[in-house]
């Protein structure tokens, strides 16, 4: 294999590993306020994705970094062309990462219910909008000889994008409901069960969809791949366990239905890195976008020597608070 | 327009991420201190100032978070044809950045914040430990990415004319970056250090927990004093540094026009910029710019007039003289505040010295007031560095004005900075509201939680965090 196809696959890697776990938090994160009635259950809530969300969120900043590094070309165009939609999700970043640290820091309820909307508002709108630039990858934009988008905002809303944005927030939300389910005890808990089955439901007939329509772009005739016959079957699954006693199991089936669709997008790119709806001989690939090789050889090099020291205490972090978050008893003062 | 815009967005972000940062980087590094002068000698004092302090240290984190991924994502959103250009070598030191420090320093600040309850007293230390290294080592990549800018090394040009990577080594020798590194670690933990002393005087003026807070503006001035100190001499360095990789920047620092030797430093004047080359010298001393930008008693420097001329024989006709005001003052607001903080640093120290420190009522009330000097300071240093590059983005290989986005129109831009400058506003009230709140609310709650009776094991809850 290539080293520029391997780092394809580590990027793919990346932005799987960004929606396995950041997908959770976003879920949380847009739940938070519906599954958490009173005050305390919200920080609940918010407190189970606590020590980790700032974690998952550097899984988006590496897979940016990284495509930057490797496919210097795919980096500068897709960010460019997706400019105001960026902005969008970096405003929601910024919402959404801050109320984390700031909304507990103050008692009055303005301050805590401005906080409330914007993780919540936050927590919804980056899935559904990094969902459509995944969708749009696969589907195309214009995009001229000289690898520059020639369109507008709008043209970044395709249908396809649209419905890839809808399945990854949905599916967001099942993962966030299933995680509840695991990480919280008592009502809150039953909330969050109860909620994972609802959205269970919808996501098993979005995902139906978006599989349709991915055959339909991809053109590549009425057999369904393998993950996304894996998909399907993981939010099925997910839906099923979520009434059940098994949260673990529920929890990595929603893991899995994420991790398959995002990773189905990319193995249908490849060996594009995004297809020009112009004209296909201006697509940028593997190829034209890459980075010299000499670069992608230091950058193996440093991945293969940090990535599983990553991976390695991000897990022992996982296992650190992989206890259930209860609330405390009320204080005596 | 949409070029121009493009570099008010990405000046007016920058600027405001970087007053976050050195305060993360300097409180990270106070904060691991004190937690290990705690872990040492288990004075329940120290654990409350590690509780306090890292409150702050948080609510700071948070923004400087949110507006570095503005920072990430800009270069392709604004600069996609820079990107395309030097993507081959700038874009390495970024994900390793992300790999190596991102990683590290989000993961361990939610294990610390999360684990005082869950994690031995030892690892609970190495967390914070690793939160300090962490945020250093994101520095480091982020300078050898932007060294390569003011002084390209390791690279060839390949047939399509992209930067390619040769040397991966020579990123991280490059004297820019060697120089450029050790004067942002120590701007940082100066930064840190004034933030510490200044709360820390606030409640030694009100004689509210003097043993605590004497024991962190004591920390705060032990550090102050050498960071300071060895800063001024690492800034001078790099000035002589730039003097032979971008005279341009330096010459453009000391408005000096003409080709001098020896040269005379200009303390102060009026009027002076682009269109006026002969402003009025309010204090001029001898042979000190000669020294302080070639370390010789009569070195000479040479003038815009002259670079220009250099210039234009070697990259064709242009104007590559950076904003001349803009170098000059942001190199005095520099020099004379560092200055001004040594002499206090060392007042400070000698009030610590003679034992008078808490009843220094004058110090203590400047210390607070001079809080404001460190972020100056930063800006300055900043625009002197990034502003002196212009023309180029990359020094001698590409100009600004041809790297920002060919499909960004100049509304997308006007769209975007006017939505993170309002962004930007709100984000920095609620901060400011929640340092002034939490500086100010003293150690109560560090107090109850010190004094809580040990619960059984079984039926522990642990109070939320969040």
């Amino acid at each position: 294999m290539q080293l520029h196809t391997i780092w394809f696959v580590v990027i793919a890697f990346f932005w799987v590993g960004f929606f396995v776990l950041e997908g959770f938090d976003f879920g949380v994160g847009a739940l938070h306020a519906l599954i958490g009635r009173s005050e305390t259950e919200r920080r609940v809530a918010v407190n189970t994705i606590g020590p980790w969300w700032d974690g998952n969120e550097v899984w988006l900043v590496v897979a940016g970094a990284a495509m930057f590094a490797a496919f210097p070309g795919w980096y500068a165009t897709l960010f460019s062309s997706l400019y105001l939609a960026l902005v969008l999700v970096l405003l929601a970043l910024f919402g959404r990462g801050v109320s984390f640290e700031y909304r507990g820091k103050r008692e009055s309820r303005r301050w805590r219910g401005g906080w409330t909307w914007a993780l919540t508002i936050g927590s919804a709108l980056v899935p559904l909008l990094i969902g459509v630039a995944l969708g749009d990858l696969l589907h195309g934009l214009p995009i001229n000889q000289n690898h520059d988008f020639t369109g507008d905002f709008f043209d970044l809303l395709t249908g396809y994008g649209l419905m890839t944005g809808v399945a990854l927030l949905t599916l967001s939300l099942l993962h966030g409901a299933t995680f509840l389910g695991l990480r919280t005890t008592g009502e809150i808990r039953d909330r969050a069960r109860g909620a994972a089955r609802r959205i269970g439901l919808l996501a098993i007939v979005v995902e139906l969809a978006w599989v349709v329509w991915t055959l339909v772009v991809i053109g590549g005739g009425t057999v369904p791949q393998p993950t996304q016959i894996l998909a399907v079957i993981a939010v099925i699954f997910a839906q099923r366990l979520a009434g059940t006693d098994n949260d673990g199991w529920a929890f990595v089936a929603s893991g899995v239905a994420i991790a398959a669709t995002v990773g189905e997008i990319f193995i249908a790119l490849y060996p594009n890195v995004m297809v020009s709806s112009t004209d296909h001989a201006f697509n940028l690939t593997v190829n034209n976008a890459a980075a010299g090789h000499y670069s992608l050889v230091v950058m193996t090099v440093a991945a293969v020597l940090f990535l599983p020291v990553v991976l390695l205490y991000q897990g022992w972090s996982f296992h650190v608070f992989r206890q259930r978050v209860a609330a405390p008893p009320p204080s005596r003062n | 327009m949409a070029n121009d815009l493009a570099r008010w967005q990405f000046a007016t972000t920058s600027i405001y991420h970087f007053f976050f940062v050195p305060v993360t980087i300097g409180l990270a590094f106070l904060v691991a201190i004190l937690q290990t002068a705690w872990y040492r000698t288990d004075n329940p004092d120290y654990r409350r100032m590690t509780r306090f302090f890292g409150t702050l240290l948080l609510i700071n984190v948070a923004i400087g978070v949110v507006t570095g991924l503005v920072q990430e994502f800009e270069f392709g959103m604004n600069w996609a044809t820079y990107s395309r250009f030097v993507g081959g070598v700038f874009g390495a030191p970024l994900a390793m950045e992300g790999l190596a420090a991102f990683f590290l320093e989000s993961t361990f600040l939610g294990l610390w914040l999360f684990g005082w309850d869950r994690l031995s007293k030892r690892v609970h230390l190495g967390c914070i430990w690793a939160v300090a290294i962490g945020s250093m080592l994101s520095a480091m990549f982020i300078l050898i990415a932007n060294s390569w800018m003011q002084h390209p090394v390791g690279y060839k040009l390949n047939h399509a004319g992209q930067a390619v990577l040769t040397n991966v080594w020579a990123l991280f020798v490059n004297p820019t970056f060697v120089w450029g590194y050790a004067h942002v670690i120590l701007a940082s933990l100066v930064t840190g250090c004034l933030v510490m002393l200044a709360v820390s005087a606030w409640y030694l003026r009100r004689r509210v927990h003097v043993e605590a807070f004497y024991r962190t503006a004591k920390v705060a001035l032990c550090v102050l004093i050498p960071a300071i100190a060895i800063q001024i001499s690492v800034g001078n360095q790099l000035g002589e540094i730039e003097n032979t990789y971008q005279p341009m920047k330096i010459a453009a620092a000391e408005a000096q026009w003409n080709s001098c030797k020896p040269c005379s430093f200009s303390a102060a004047q009026i009027g002076g910029g682009n269109n006026d080359k002969t402003p009025t010298q309010i204090i001029a001393i001898p042979h000190l710019l000669s020294v302080l930008a070639t370390g010789t008693w009569g070195g000479g420097v040479t003038g815009l007039n002259q670079l220009q001329a250099q210039y234009e024989a070697k990259y064709g006709p242009g104007n590559y003289v950076p904003d001349v005001f803009i170098q000059y003052w942001s190199m005095r607001v520099m020099a004379y505040l560092g200055a001004l903080v040594l002499v206090f640093a060392l007042w400070g120290g000698w009030l610590l010295q003679t034992g008078r420190l808490v009843s220094a009522r004058l110090f203590l009330w400047l210390s607070v007031w001079l809080v404001i000097t460190p972020f100056l300071m930063n800006t300055a240093g900043w625009l002197l560095t990034e502003s002196g590059r212009q023309p180029w983005i990359v020094q001698g290989l590409q100009k600004t004005v041809n790297a920002n986005s060919a499909s960004v129109s100049a509304t997308d831009v006007w769209i975007s900075l006017s939505a993170f400058v309002i962004a930007y506003i709100v984000l920095g009230a609620a901060d400011l509201t929640l340092m002034l709140r939490y500086s100010r609310r003293g150690l109560a709650e560090a107090y109850a939680e010190s004094t809580e009776p040990a619960k059984v094991a079984d039926t522990h809850v642990p109070a939320l965090t969040y």
